[in-house]
């Protein structure tokens, strides 16, 4: 088996459903499994579940519902996560850690916390965030 | 420190991962905010919580935690239960409170993860 040649193939796509706690969490999962199967280092594949986990859990709790797309290109994994809206407000206050809009509800669940983003950020050789109140996307790239 | 002797610590009962009980554990956390936990950096660590939802073991399962400890006598439901069974999570329960477990292991040599920067 041709590693390298199996990682290049690789090109996922989930659809993320809005205050679906029952998922929440599946699509990280699948990702991270495949990552094994090809080989890939297992401090990489470390960021890639808590990007993508922070990320599926933030479109989960306050979007609408969207998507998470994975694939890996030479040697960087690329992931867009992109909703539905209603959008980020103000992104740098949303940049900081501890600051969250989690409904008491959530907050019980375990989330909440502000920490999301800063996680995504830290994890990540490359991020970029844009939102509207058509939705958020979020870039993210993690070198190998 | 080995799983069991936490267990024996903290006189707990095992409820998923029995086969487990041999594995080494170098540091422990204790939260109950699944970011807060995405933030370590540590390898063979487990995590004491007083939260009772399968969120734990999704978080448990990104960054590979050895097993999760439910403090104050929590009982968790089937679904958490078959998700740390199919994930393969050690999943104890024991009376004490989050504070006294964390004490006991402590003084007893385990240590707190190292945090990252
Ligand atoms: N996809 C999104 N759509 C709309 N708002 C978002 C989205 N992602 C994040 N936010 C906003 O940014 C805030 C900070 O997000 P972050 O992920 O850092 O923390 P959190 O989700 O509130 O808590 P945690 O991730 O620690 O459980 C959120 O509380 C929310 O107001
Ligand atoms: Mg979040």
């Amino acid at each position: 088996m041709n590693n390298s040649k199996d990682k290049n193939k690789i090109k996922l796509e989930y659809s993320i459903i809005s205050n679906d706690f029952k998922r929440a969490g599946e699509t990280s999962s699948n990702i991270k499994s495949i990552l094994k199967k090809v080989g890939i280092d297992n401090k990489v594949i470390r960021k890639v579940a808590i990007v993508t986990y922070e990320a599926e859990m933030n479109i989960v709790i306050h979007s609408y519902g969207g998507n998470i797309k994975l694939m890996v290109e030479g040697n960087n994994i690329i992931i867009n996560a992109y909703d539905k809206g209603p959008g980020i407000e103000d992104i740098s206050l949303a940049m900081k850690e501890g600051y969250s809009t989690a409904t008491d509800e959530v907050r019980e669940l375990g989330f909440g916390a502000g920490m999301g983003l800063p996680n995504i950020k830290k994890c990540s050789d490359y991020f970029k965030i844009e939102s509207s109140t058509e939705g958020t996307r979020l870039l993210i790239k993690i070198s190998f | 420190m080995k799983l069991r002797e936490i267990q024996n610590i903290l006189g707990a009962e095992v409820i998923t991962g029995e086969d487990f009980l041999n594995k080494d554990i170098q540091s422990a956390f204790g939260s109950d905010l699944m970011s807060d936990v995405l933030t370590l950096v540590d390898e063979k660590a487990i995590l004491l919580t007083g939260l009772n939802n399968p969120q734990i073991i999704r978080t448990a399962e990104i960054i590979d935690l050895f097993a999760i400890i439910l403090v104050r006598g929590k009982t968790p439901e089937e679904d958490l239960i078959k998700l740390a069974e199919e994930k393969k999570v050690t999943l104890m329960t024991t009376n004490h409170t989050l504070y006294t477990a964390s004490g006991l292991l402590y003084s007893n040599g385990l240590r707190g993860v190292k945090l990252d920067e």
